[in-house]
């Protein structure tokens, strides 16, 4: 229990001097799981609006699989992009093991099935209704989709959230394809891990109460954002 | 939605600006294990290095085992590990290239500070691990697969004594810390790492000394070698081996000497040749 005290307390004057080692582990978090989210968005929005309005041979079977893929052990993804990586590896030229882009490219395969599927099940489950009002009024297919992805604009976002939730909190496929360096790759969750390899159990669980501050933050706007956009409706 | 769409783009931007500016200075990558980096040990040497050459050592702290199979696939330059049998093995097989021993650390039995076992007169480890047998002491075993518990085995193994599943002997599965805790309440004996045992056994108000040390087969040495550039033709050769020479030589054994804990404790002895 004293621990658990003390981990707060060592956490909140973490948060008052902000130390400029901390304020750089901090900021690459943020930088690799937003850049991790922007990826995933950028592909997985579109691929879960064609899942969603269209139907096609082996749709059902996409979908099983996106599902499952929501469930990806970061282990398994940052041991199959280490290998592929690696010097040895098919993509050993680009000499991109053990950077931040790297983990970037991590956490937006962990990130992608998430922002996919859950769009996907945000467009099916629009009224087919406003489909129909909306070809009825002469709208191009791009408009109906268009129309629909905005009626469908608060389930996407909610895809977006927990993608965002599932990345700032992962460390195992960073952990292999960042390495952990000192500086250079070392974000909140390996920085965790450490201190907790180390035995700096407190320093370690400030750490972790710094993270879920941050997130509480940033998951405070988007959900502003979120709220702002069913308003306006 | 106006404010979704410049909160979108101001993430986007400053992702893209804040893009690590990679500087022209030379950076090294170093394989190590997770015991030698959580030390604090590379945090003190580092810098020195660093500061006389303007080569900078990125260390990826990893189990020894990942450590040598990630100089063997070319994704570093150097490796600094222990487990000399592994590490001539694969020097052998043509993957490295210039082994060096830079340090040790040691293991050390320790026991109830009564040792009713009489083991303290003792100087053989493998006599003591049999001695410990044939009283009614528990024995604590990581039982882990960590290098402490693999060096454990390893002397059983030369007692003769195939120690799994006697009643004596308990697997705790845990770490350092918490398996000498467990030997302390059961008042069993149990082998630790001297490091480990300096840092907690005050913190814990372990009832508990040292009962055998010095033992060769307790010696835990640290080698340092050059991923073979003949081999994976990218790597940085002449700066690892700039790294390797330095290492052993006068300046970086004096840094490893003089790197302490926190509580002032020496947790590697230079022996580089």
């Amino acid at each position: 229990m004293d621990s658990i005290i003390s981990g707060f307390v060592k956490a909140f004057s973490l948060i008052f001097h902000l130390d400029k080692e901390l304020l750089g582990i901090i900021f690459l978090s943020l930088k690799v799981s937003g850049l991790a989210l922007i990826i995933a968005a950028a592909i997985g929005l579109p691929f879960g609006a064609i899942i969603g309005l269209r139907r096609f041979y082996g749709r059902d079977l996409i979908i099983s699989v996106l599902n499952t893929f929501m469930g990806l052990p970061p282990v398994v993804v940052g041991l199959s992009l280490y290998l592929i990586l690696s010097r040895s590896g098919p993509l050993g030229f680009m000499g991109l093991l053990y950077t931040p882009s790297a983990m970037a490219t991590a956490q937006s395969i962990l990130a992608f099935p998430i922002v996919a599927s859950l769009c996907h099940s945000a467009i099916v489950s629009v009224d087919p209704i406003i489909k129909q009002a909306s070809v009825t009024l002469g709208a191009t297919p791009l408009q109906v989709t268009i129309t629909i992805m905005k009626e469908a604009r608060y389930g996407i976002m909610s895809g977006v959230i927990a993608a965002f939730g599932r990345v700032m909190a992962e460390v195992g496929a960073i952990l292999i394809v960042g390495g952990n360096i000192a500086g250079y790759t070392r974000v909140m969750t390996t920085t965790i891990a450490l201190e907790t390899d180390k035995g700096n159990f407190e320093l370690a669980l400030a750490l972790g109460i710094v993270l879920l501050a941050i997130s509480l933050m940033i998951n405070m706007v988007l959900h502003y954002v979120q709220k702002l956009g069913v308003r306006t409706k | 939605m106006r404010l979704f769409k410049s909160l979108l783009l101001s993430v986007l931007v400053l992702s893209v600006v804040s893009v690590p500016a990679v500087s022209a200075e030379t950076r090294i990558r170093c394989a190590s294990t997770t015991s030698t980096q959580n030390s604090g040990l590379f945090d003190y040497i580092l810098p020195i290095f660093e500061k006389k050459t303007g080569i900078k050592v990125d260390v990826v702290g990893v189990g020894t085992g990942a450590a040598l199979e990630i100089g063997k696939r070319g994704d570093c330059d150097v490796v600094f590990v222990h487990a000399e049998e592994f590490e001539l093995k694969a020097l052998k097989e043509g993957y490295f290239v210039n082994r060096y021993d830079v340090m040790y650390n040691d293991f050390i039995i320790i026991g109830p500070s009564n040792d009713l076992a009489k083991i303290k007169d003792m100087k053989s480890a493998s006599d003591a691990f049999k001695r410990i047998t044939e009283t009614n002491y528990f024995f604590v075993s990581r039982g882990d697969r960590s290098g402490t518990h693999i060096k454990e085995l390893s002397i059983w193994k030369k007692a003769g004594i195939e120690p799994k599943g006697q009643k004596w002997y308990l697997e705790v599965g845990q770490g350092m810390e918490k398996t000498q805790r467990v030997a302390n309440e059961k008042k069993a004996y149990t082998l630790t790492d001297r490091g480990t045992w300096l840092a907690t056994k005050d913190k814990d108000k372990l009832e508990m000394s040292i009962v055998l040390e010095g033992d060769p087969i307790l010696f835990n040495q640290y080698g340092i070698m050059a991923v073979n550039p003949e081999r994976h033709r990218h790597v940085k050769y002449k700066e690892a081996m700039e790294f390797v020479i330095w290492i052993i030589s006068q300046e970086g054994q004096k840094a490893i000497a003089d790197f302490k804990d926190k509580n002032s404790n020496q947790l590697f002895i230079p022996n580089a040749k």
